[in-house]
């Protein structure tokens, strides 16, 4: 117990000042190497400001002074005790870090593709056995003519429509996708319900799509218009939804032992890199969906086209699934 | 049963030292993010002029520097700034607000990208009502973005050590005589007190004259209805020496003359 806590705090106050300003300078260089010497002085500052805030438990003591060795201490603390490695950014080291975060929860993938694949079926069926609903199911007013028009009308098309606005056309297709695709893996957070409708909603949108141009007989034209971007911009959008899973896969937590905190801990950093992973693949579909897929034949011929979407399928499916394998 | 709110996060050390931070309240959090919005849409006016200097080279572009920086001011000023500022944005850092790991822990980007994306539920439908209600109903005032990232936000105070130096050792404490009601004071005063007694002390020549009376008779009053000194104890003494007095025995300050 501290008989004389005026001493007290006189004899402490230079290791408290000592421990400040050590945590000050780790806190505004945190990328610094500290020597052996340094880090055992800081451990040792640490200890010492612990025992002191022990040794006033029981102690009426000024609030000021429980309250600067308490932030001292939590300071400390969170610089001693932290054992996970620092996030550097080393872009060789990312490259392979996303395939491997993807694969390491592919059953994640797996059911947000079976989901998507689900929307996708019963699209097409709504779409076959009722040809009325499409006006219910296509959210977009271009897709809700006739298909047959529709192909007659861009492979007829004398001017470059897309002419002067490009660029801003793809931005706006990066952020929108962006921003669907970090909702897709948000929503996980209500244990996955969210996820599961938004990525059926998407299939159902695609699989109409898919019924009402193969019906029409425009299945070259589906393809050449939708494969280019959409081989990369689907993907994403699945691991998106494989994000979301995974979220959900967490705060659920079936049959471990681990805690909420602990599992979402672990899937933290993966959910960042395939987060990160898919906005990156969506950047590049924006760009191929404003420059490419919206110019049809003669400009570009589908065949072109489709082998165009075809390989960048062929390099995603290598990517994430063959890179960085040991 | 749901948890009871707590304003407090409670951490115990391995060493068995128990710390706590104070969490930041849903309201507060509310205004950290007001101001934020407004530095979000001065940078998104800023995006724009500098987007409208590429006008030379073309309208197209104009826009889509417009489009992709509205976009990444919007996701990346709260992940930029709550990394580069330690778990603060300019909202933050005005209300004394900070993100931390909920075990204490050092705040990592993950955390950080995960926390601001899950905005966009906590956001919902408007004015983060999704947000708000999982604040006011999580135990340790968490939005759902904190709850996934494992984060809390905490009201930061800097501490300054307790101007001890101005309780000088008396010759003589009469109160120290009495050794069983010393530590009766000592165990009933709270802690708030002592430190208001204390900052009284040392900031003594800032007051007028009759503000120092009153406020010396007040903290005296609180003081006298805790423990009862012998009449012997107290007589002569006003009610500043009285307070002086009390603080001595109260930090230990050793006294001569005292048997």
């Amino acid at each position: 117990m501290i008989v004389d806590l005026r001493r007290f705090v006189t004899a402490e106050r230079p290791y408290w000042d000592e421990l400040r300003s050590v945590l000050e300078t780790l806190e505004a260089e945190p990328e610094r190497r500290m020597p052996l010497a340094g880090i055992q002085r800081l451990h040792y500052l640490y200890e010492r400001c612990s025992a002191d805030l022990a040794r006033m438990d029981a102690f009426a003591v000024d609030p000021a002074l429980r309250g600067l060795l308490e932030s001292l201490v939590a300071r400390a603390y969170s610089e001693i005790h932290e054992t996970r490695a620092p996030i550097k950014v080393n872009w060789r080291g990312l490259l392979v870090a996303f395939p491997r975060a993807f694969r390491r929860h592919a059953g994640a993938f797996r059911l947000s593709l079976g989901v998507t694949l689900l929307g996708c079926a019963f699209g097409w069926f709504a779409i076959r056995t009722d040809p009325a609903s499409k006006a219910v199911l296509m959210p977009f007013q271009q897709l809700l003519g006739s298909p047959a028009e529709r192909v007659k009308e861009e492979e007829s098309a004398r001017q470059d429509r897309m002419q002067g606005h490009k660029a801003t056309f793809s931005a706006e297709l990066m952020t929108h996708n962006i921003q669907v695709t970090v909702l897709t893996m948000a929503a996980g957070i209500s244990w996955g319900v969210g996820t599961l409708m938004l990525l059926f909603y998407n299939g159902v949108i695609l699989g109409a799509v898919a019924a009402d141009y193969i019906g029409a007989g425009q299945s070259l034209f589906l393809a050449g218009w939708l494969l280019p971007h959409g081989s990369v911009e689907i993907p994403a959008i699945l691991l998106g939804g494989q994000c979301g899973f995974m979220l959900a896969g967490a705060l659920i937590g079936w049959g471990g032992a681990a805690t909420r905190t602990e599992r979402l801990r672990v899937v933290a950093a993966d959910l960042f890199t395939i987060a990160g992973g898919a906005a990156a693949f969506l950047v590049w579909a924006g760009i191929v969906e404003a420059f490419v897929s919206q110019y049809h034949q003669p400009v570009l011929p589908y065949s072109l086209k489709i082998a165009v979407g075809l390989c960048e399928m062929a390099a995603l499916v290598l990517y994430l699934g063959w890179a960085g394998r040991e | 049963m749901k948890p009871a709110r707590e304003s407090s996060l409670r951490i115990e050390t391995p060493e068995g030292v128990v710390f706590s931070f104070e969490l930041a309240t849903p309201v507060a959090r509310a205004l950290a993010w007001a101001v934020d919005a407004t530095a979000i849409a001065a940078l998104m006016y800023g995006v724009g002029k500098l987007a409208a200097l590429a006008g030379v080279l073309g309208n197209d572009l104009v826009g889509a520097l417009t489009v992709g920086g509205y976009f990444a001011v919007s996701v990346g000023y709260g992940i930029v700034l709550e990394w580069r500022w330690r778990g603060q944005t300019i909202g933050k850092r005005m209300l004394g607000l900070r993100v931390i790991d909920a075990r204490g822990l050092r705040l990592h980007l993950p955390q950080i990208v995960l926390r601001n994306l899950l905005r966009l539920v906590d956001s919902l439908p408007l004015l983060y009502l999704v947000g708000g209600v999982a604040c006011f109903s999580s135990r340790h005032a968490q939005r759902l973005g904190d709850l996934a990232a494992n984060t809390v936000v905490t009201r930061e105070a800097r501490w300054n050590a307790p101007p001890v130096d101005v309780i000088d050792g008396a010759r003589y404490n009469s109160l120290a005589a009495w050794p069983h009601l010393v530590a009766r004071l000592r165990s009933q005063a709270s802690p708030e007190a002592v430190a208001l007694a204390l900052r009284a002390v040392a900031g003594r020549e800032r007051y007028e004259a009759g503000a120092r009376v009153a406020l010396f008779a007040g903290l005296a009053a609180y003081f006298q209805g805790l423990v009862q000194f012998p009449e012997s104890a107290v007589e002569g003494l006003t009610d500043e020496q009285y307070v002086r007095s009390v603080l001595r025995v109260i930090y230990g300050a050793s006294s001569e003359g005292v048997s």
